[in-house]
């Protein structure tokens, strides 16, 4: 489909990273010097109506996320009066037990750690492993395999959920955790993060140097590969976590409430006749505040990553 | 004995050299095709059949049936029309916003991680959560926007019923959620664009605006396009802001009167609550169909455009 316009070799353009392999090119201290300025390419400084507008991006970014815990320590009379409450009431500890025990949060939230750390170690290993592969190792077929795999990107996984659903079903594995684990072990995007990665960072000599010390491939991806690919697969792991923390479609249609994922378990809050308000938010906090802790902690990490990862025009 | 050895050896050098590199490759294709592929290729055998969700292993040759009655039927010509609709309301500002605050963000800038940051956090709330939260604050009678709304004179909107504002309120969660990730796919592109470029642009007499469509936006085209693609797909698989919006028994037929019933909606409802997967399946395969569409009127577009310019 698009994906000859997604140009396989991207320039490396990490803010706030050093490089650990810099080449001492004019072309890679021309980067570097660039690098150096987070708005390379324009040198503007920001002026007050850049800041206002950045504020109130912000705002309407964090809001919603500070009102869900607004929301979540009033009570449901007060939550459902106008004006609504635009600061914390004293009921936040009641309120998050409460929905805790409601929709079974800590069995979803045990079933979320397990089903996104799963996930999140497999993706990483097989991506690394071919990413090294399609960086670095010569073999036949190789474009075309890298071109199926950025080609598979494009493949929404609703179109096969009926005999995935089947399969599973089959295979005695309706509303069990290996059902949603299993079909994303793998990511298309993380084979092609890592490879874009490895092609830069890991020198070719190094991967010769192990082959004339007698090193079989495996060796070269233990000892050298895995050392060098530490910080990528870092990120990878942290938006791999998220994603599969926050998936929905699958593991709503192949578990149930008995054994949910946390995104599932959410569900049950809302959908029942009588509606607590201040309880639904609470069950709302419970399932981001993990995530948003991530955030906190390895915000500046995930978004360098992100961008990291992206096409390059 | 040792030339027995040392051919050993060569042999399984060579043997790792060839193969190791597919061997490595292998557990994403053998995964893929086993829950990707196998079951993409599966739906279109399925979709042939009458299959029913309580007995999953009768399944009855129907020929084309189930299309016929999918084309005949009204409420997938709706959840077509309310896919490609959201998809607009959801697709088009967000892209736009997003250009916008790349804009903004590249910048020389203080507290630029912090911007960056917030900007992504929305990415990290989930589908559920962000839906409930705005579920609450589009609430008819006491929701804050319209609370908001009601300070500037505008009438309580009934964002559930209402189809344009229940649609509206769905693309936002979407909007809300995807528009920071996109900014920072957009601002990676922008940053690797060649300072000299816009130094000739400026010794041309090229005003700022200018400089931002001549050089900023042909110079991360490429992002552009990729970012199009993944927000499409995105767009034809809405189905958890649509479901949980409607607040539980309204959610699967997307609202009482389906105004904002998805293609991904409309799927699950078939086989999950009317449960006949083989009807499921040819929705799955409608909107694959669908997809291609897609794509292949953005490649006319885009070369259209490209040979304009």
């Amino acid at each position: 489909m698009t994906t000859d316009s997604i140009p396989v070799q991207a320039t490396d353009t990490r803010p706030g990273t050093t490089r650990k392999t810099s080449k001492a090119t004019p072309s890679g201290e021309r980067r570097r010097r660039l690098f150096r300025h987070p708005g390379a390419g324009r040198q503007h400084h920001a002026g007050p109506v850049a800041y206002i507008l950045l504020g109130l991006a912000a705002l309407v970014s964090l809001f919603p996320l500070y009102w869900t815990m607004v929301a979540a320590s009033t009570d449901n009379t007060r939550v459902t009066q106008t004006p609504p409450p635009f600061l914390p009431g004293p009921h936040l500890l009641e309120n998050l037990g409460k929905a805790w025990e409601d929709a079974a949060l800590g069995k979803a939230m045990l079933n979320s750690l397990i089903v996104a750390g799963v996930i999140a170690l497999s993706t990483v290993l097989f991506a690394t492993l071919a990413g090294f592969a399609f960086a670095k190792l010569r073999f036949k077929g190789r474009n075309i395999l890298l071109m199926l795999v950025i080609g598979t990107m494009m493949v929404p996984p609703q179109l096969g959920v009926v005999p995935l659903f089947m399969m599973m079903t089959e295979l005695g594995w309706g509303q069990k955790l290996p059902a949603v684990i299993f079909p994303t072990l793998v990511s298309a995007v993380g084979v092609f993060f890592m490879r874009q990665y490895l092609a830069e960072a890991l020198p070719d000599e190094l991967v010769e140097a192990g082959r004339v010390d007698g090193a079989h491939s495996l060796r070269i991806f233990w000892s050298i590969v895995l050392p060098i690919a530490r910080p990528p697969m870092a990120v990878l792991f942290m938006i791999t976590f998220v994603h599969a923390w926050n998936d929905f479609f699958w593991p709503f249609i192949v578990l149930d409430m008995t054994n949910p994922t946390v995104p599932v378990a959410l569900t049950q809050l809302s959908a029942g006749y009588v509606r607590d308000q201040s309880l639904i938010m609470a069950g709302a906090l419970l399932g981001t505040l993990p995530l948003l802790a991530l955030f906190v902690v390895f915000g500046r990490q995930i978004v360098g990553g992100i961008m990291q990862g992206a096409v390059k025009g | 004995m040792g030339e027995e050895r040392q051919r050993r050896r060569t042999l399984l050098h060579r043997l790792d050299v060839r193969g190791a590199p597919y061997a490595f490759v292998a557990p994403f294709f053998i995964v893929f095709a086993a829950f990707s592929f196998y079951p993409l290729i599966y739906t279109s055998w399925i979709s042939l059949h009458r299959v029913e969700l309580s007995t999953l292993n009768l399944m009855e040759w129907v020929g084309f049936d189930n299309y016929t009655a999918l084309w005949d039927d009204d409420r997938f010509w709706n959840a077509l029309l309310n896919t490609f609709t959201i998809g607009v309301l959801s697709t088009v500002p967000q892209l736009l916003m997003a250009l916008g605050l790349a804009h903004l963000l590249n910048y020389q800038l203080r507290g630029s991680t912090f911007f960056r940051v917030a900007a992504l956090t929305p990415y990290a709330t989930s589908v559920g959560a962000a839906a409930l939260v705005f579920t609450m604050l589009f609430e008819r009678d006491f929701g804050m926007i319209n609370w908001v709304l009601s300070l500037v004179g505008v009438d309580n909107i009934d964002w559930e019923n209402n189809k344009w504002a229940a649609q509206t309120a769905i693309s936002s969660i979407v909007i809300w959620r995807w528009t920071g990730y996109n900014a920072l796919l957009y601002l990676a592109a922008m940053q690797a664009i060649p300072r000299d470029r816009y130094e000739a642009a400026a010794i041309d007499g090229a005003s700022r605006w200018q400089q931002f469509l001549k050089v900023t936006v042909p110079g991360i085209r490429s992002t552009i396009v990729f970012t199009i693609v993944l927000s499409t797909i995105g767009a034809t698989q809405l189905f958890g802001e649509p479901l949980i919006f409607g607040q539980g028994p309204n959610g699967i037929t997307g609202g009482a009167d389906n105004q904002y019933q998805t293609l991904g909606l409309l799927l699950y409802e078939e086989g999950w609550k009317n449960y006949q997967m083989g009807r499921a399946a040819t929705v799955a395969w409608a909107m694959f169909l669908l997809l291609i569409l897609v794509f292949v009127v953005q490649r006319i577009v885009k070369r259209v455009l490209t040979r304009r310019t």
